[in-house]
């Protein structure tokens, strides 16, 4: 109580010279936000698995940051509030975050700032802003809709009923902002901030309730502003050289028996671990999904043996693994 | 920007202190409020209060489901969805929050833009709905959503539920084969089966729109954050259709569009047989504007074409070859009429389900799948029992007895919802057209004496110098001289002739029209109704339109809404080329004589004369020429006269 009158407060000040009006368009600064808010296509389409997202921009360079997801299983197509259409590449994620960060050719982009501190609190009105269900195509504006962070909490206290990797503290929201479509969607605080980005769809595993929730932008930032800097780019470093096949690492020699490779781009999940490879002594496990090589995206396991052949066969090998909701740094020693 | 801002807090905050000052109080003092915030609160307390009086609960006798409506006319005209009539048919029954239950007659329908007119019965003071400016609305404004969701307003207390407006000008595919929601607005407002046909209202009390559609996917048929609404613009479009009792439908230009790359509407494929076709529109011409809106997009272009009914005929710029062509477009029907029928047969929604346990029926949704994007996904719903019944009646109970002041109403009639209302339309058409000039300030002639009846009109050409103009039209004979040249016209036929050849005689059909439906009224004139409203040539105020079809020739009166004026009658031959269309320019009301005829063909006028005397005179004092002509001499006339009038008309020479 003493929060909202507090706040109260701070409105009337604000207020007390403005002609409040029954009317009371929320205009220019929900456009802002619009303009800052991208459409995603990529992999998906089939059945409940939609081939698009959200995303919004983060820097005037084009880097877009957005939901890690199958969507980005390919290469996606970005499109601007103003219709523009762009392939984009993606220049980095953080699988604990499920954070992706994007890049398209374009300058100037109008973009949010990723503040430092949160920007809301419990009881702060928020607006999101997303292409949920797909209603938004071309050059239309995403979707806004208004409701308020319920609370501040982390979903780690209930590990196991929501199926995420990311630990840290989540904006619960009371709109029913978190539909298909809408990862990567923007929520905003009444100055036109970012306050936090859309998660995936989650849905409590005991009781079926679908939960409405934003990642803090404070959260992100400093992983957003180390992937737009490039300290921290899963992109394959193109330039390393491979050495030959005798003293570089591979797959049989680490211990790892991947899945069948039948497709173009393989998910490099493990099969089986050999007894006493370096694999097992890290502790690896069949169903394990090896994301990142030495810090580098592994999007096949055509992509994970070519990284190998990179690494000289005395040296360790970083792996980043996902088991079921669990984000994993692994370092496999030859 | 401060402002919106603060204002957005302002509106949070209050409902936040509203709860407030709800909650037990240990002071004695009541919390004060800003008088900044006591505006924002009352002003929302208003508006709510202005609009609630207007939400109507439709229910569907016999317990076979319902929605919500809203009434915009003293006399209970309302709106509400298609769907939301379908499963009652022609009588339902509303509820309104001045607790009273009103029976309700359907009036007109619009399945593909899923509207309904019905018109609430036993009073003429309604409460009516103001109509705001949808096309004002824009992203992020405050709205609410009055109606009856899950039907819970059994005591006729309507719920109102408040959000924003999440998206303007949305486009939703049609689902099924027949609903279209174009250019319709989307909120987070809580929308729920139920609300189907209710009104959104802006933070006002303004009617933005009638509710009727919502996103429901895997989480059941509950609101998800997204509903739809159709704009309140594309409603007054369709409002003049609706009340003439049809079964109408949507325009569609004749041709198919995509967007450039780089921008543009660019047409992609046309029929030749359009209007738009012969307007100039072809293949690679691009579309800049229509109805008065600009489009870059094909999406844009949808969105106002759904929003305009079958054959309006309005303005439209187009660009090709380098030329910026402005022009008027006649719209073509998206169905033809048995077309429309037969998928409206498909398209109605299964019949009620039967009670699963006493008491529950109530409870069940609308019975409208239609107003689900997903219909073939929806999760199992528990209140959705498997097994239906017949429509609008529950097994084991007697029919729906329809009460007698609604049968009082009710005429049916194939492709008709009520036919009722076209002839109360069509009988307001005779009364006005013969009040007004030239039979206003005839005395009542006795049906012997009025076929002896003719038209004398004398004139002059608009040319210099003018040429003297005499127009003779009775009942089976009718000539028209300019000059030293004069067109008779003996047969019928040959009054399809001189329009379909684009002949100046084509004002004769239109003043014989005139004068036989004067003198005959619309039951002997042949196939009449009321179409319903459109601009005249692109312009608002929307004309009421009087259709009469006698013979091979189909003719349509327009008259002015507020005076009833007749201000042009169009004469269609062939439904493929452009009509004869006879405008009448008057200096004054009704009753006084119209200054000047002018006839068009396509945009292109071909004749104008200023009118010195219209008299009514017995047949028998008109002078026929003894050399009978043949009206197809007409061809040296148009010839003639189109040095002084227009001089692009590119259809074909007529022989002579």
């Amino acid at each position: 109580m003493n929060r909202l009158a507090a706040i109260t407060l701070t409105v009337l000040l604000a207020t007390s010279v403005s002609d409040l009006q029954a009317e009371a368009p929320l205009g220019t600064w929900v456009r802002d936000a619009q303009k800052c808010v991208v459409k995603i296509y990529g992999a998906g389409g089939l059945k409940g698995l939609e081939a698009y997202q959200s995303g919004f921009l983060v820097s005037p360079e084009g880097h877009i940051a957005t939901a890690w997801s199958y969507v980005l299983d390919v290469e996606p197509v970005v499109l601007l509030d103003d219709g523009r259409r762009f392939e984009s590449k993606i220049v980095g994620f953080e699988p604990s975050l499920e954070l992706a960060v994007l890049k398209i050719e374009a300058t100037d982009t109008p973009f949010f700032e990723l503040k430092e501190e949160p920007t809301v609190d419990w009881g702060d009105p928020v607006i999101a802003v997303s292409n949920l269900f797909n209603i938004a195509t071309g050059n239309e504006p995403a979707s806004v809709m208004q409701g308020t962070v319920a609370s501040v909490t982390d979903l780690n206290a209930r590990r196991g009923t929501f199926k995420t990797p990311y630990r840290g503290k989540v904006l619960i929201l009371d709109l029913i902002a978190n539909n298909p479509g809408a990862a990567g969607g923007a929520v905003i605080d009444s100055d036109g901030q970012l306050a936090g980005m859309l998660g995936k769809e989650l849905r409590d595993s005991t009781t079926g309730v679908w939960l409405n929730y934003a990642v803090p932008a404070n959260a992100l930032r400093t992983t957003i502003g180390d992937i737009i800097a490039g300290r921290k780019t899963t992109v394959i470093d193109s330039a390393t050289a491979t050495l030959p096949r005798k003293d570089s690492h591979n797959p049989t020699a680490l211990g790892l028996v991947m899945v069948p490779d039948v497709l173009e781009t393989t998910p490099s999940y493990i099969d089986t671990v050999s007894t006493g490879s370096p694999a097992a002594r890290a502790s690896l496990r069949p169903d394990d999904l090896i994301l990142l090589v030495n810090g580098q995206r592994v999007d096949s396991q055509r992509t994970l043996r070519s990284l190998l052949r990179t690494i000289d066969r005395r040296d360790n090998v970083e792996l980043t693994v996902q088991r079921d909701t669990q984000i994993l740094p692994v370092t496999l020693q030859p | 920007m401060i402002n919106a801002k603060t204002r957005y807090r302002c509106g949070l905050f209050s409902l936040g202190i509203a709860m407030l000052s709800c909650s037990p109080s240990n002071g004695a003092d009541p919390i004060k409020l800003d008088p900044a915030l006591e505006r924002v609160e009352s002003s929302r307390i208003e508006s709510v209060a202005r609009a609630v009086p207007s939400a109507v609960s439709v229910f569907v006798p016999g317990g076979g489901g319902g929605g919500s409506g809203v009434t915009i006319s003293p006399e209970g005209y309302a709106l509400t969805n298609f769907h939301v009539t379908s499963p009652a048919g022609s009588f339902m029954r509303c509820g309104m929050s001045d607790g009273n239950v009103y029976d309700a007659v359907i009036v007109g329908i619009d399945p593909v833009g899923d509207l309904a007119m019905i018109r609430l019965l036993g009073r003429s003071d309604f409460p009516k709905a103001e109509f705001g400016d949808s096309r004002a609305a824009v992203a992020g404004d405050w709205c609410m959503v009055i109606g009856n969701p899950f039907l819970l307003a059994t005591n006729l207390k309507p719920t109102v539920t408040y959000g924003i407006l999440s998206g303007v000008g949305r486009y939703q595919y049609p689902s099924g084969t027949l609903l279209e929601y174009g250019d319709c607005l989307q909120t987070d407002a809580s929308v729920n089966p139920g609300n189907s046909g209710g009104p959104i209202y802006d933070a006002a009390g303004k009617l933005l729109g009638i509710v009727g559609r919502c996103s429901f996917e895997k989480r059941g048929r509950v609101n998800v954050g997204v509903g739809y609404a159709i704009s309140i613009n594309q409603a007054k479009n369709f409002l003049g259709y609706l009340r003439s009792g049809r079964i109408v439908d949507h325009a569609t230009l004749g041709a198919t569009v995509s967007t450039e790359p780089e921008g543009g509407v660019v047409v992609s494929n046309i029929l030749e047989s359009s209007d738009a076709y012969r307007r100039g529109l072809r293949y690679g011409s691009e579309i800049l504007e229509i109805d008065g809106r600009v489009v870059q997009t094909a999406n844009d272009l949808q969105n106002v074409m759904a929003t305009l009914p079958n054959g309006w005929r309005v303005k439209m710029s187009y660009r090709s070859e380098g030329n910026t062509v402005e022009t008027l477009v006649r719209m073509m029907g998206v169905h033809l009429e048995d077309e429309l029928l037969k998928k409206m047969a498909g398209a109605l929604p299964p019949p009620p389900p039967r009670p699963q346990q006493p008491g529950q029926e109530e409870k069940d949704s609308d019975q409208n799948d239609k107003d689900s994007e997903q219909d073939e996904k929806p999760e199992k719903n528990e209140n959705q029992p498997p097994q239906r019944g017949p429509r609008g009646q529950r097994p084991g109970k007697p029919p729906v007895k329809i009460p007698q002041q609604v049968k009082d109403q009710l005429v049916e009639r194939k492709g008709f919802a009520n036919y009722h209302f076209n002839l109360v339309e069509q009988n307001a058409f005779i009364d006005a057209l013969r009040s007004q000039f030239p039979a206003a300030d005839q005395p009542t002639q006795t049906s012997s004496t009025e076929k002896k009846k003719a038209w004398l009109i004398v004139g002059e050409t608009d040319q210099t110098p003018p040429q003297p103009v005499t127009i003779q039209v009775a009942a089976d004979k009718m000539s028209l001289q300019i000059g030293q040249k004069t067109l008779e016209i003996n047969k019928r036929n040959e009054m399809y002739d001189v329009v379909t050849d684009g002949t100046v005689a084509g004002l004769l059909p239109a003043l014989d029209a005139w004068r036989r439906m004067l003198s005959d009224g619309p039951r002997k004139f042949g196939e009449s109704y009321y179409l319903g409203t459109m601009p005249l040539g692109g312009e608002r105020p929307l004309r009421d339109v009087m259709v009469g079809i006698a013979g091979e020739l189909e003719v349509r009166w327009l008259s002015h809404p507020d005076t009833g004026a007749v201000e042009a009658i169009e004469v269609f031959a062939d439904r493929d080329e452009d009509p004869a269309e006879l405008w009448l320019l008057r200096e004054g009301d009704s009753q006084v004589m119209p200054t000047s005829l002018d006839l068009r063909y396509g945009i292109d006028s071909i004749l104008k004369i200023k009118i010195k005397s219209w008299e009514e005179v017995p047949a028998s004092d008109l002078q026929w020429s003894t050399e009978k002509k043949n009206a197809n001499n007409a061809g040296n006339i148009k010839r003639m006269n189109s040095v002084g009038a227009s001089e692009n008309t590119n259809r074909p020479e007529v022989k002579s």
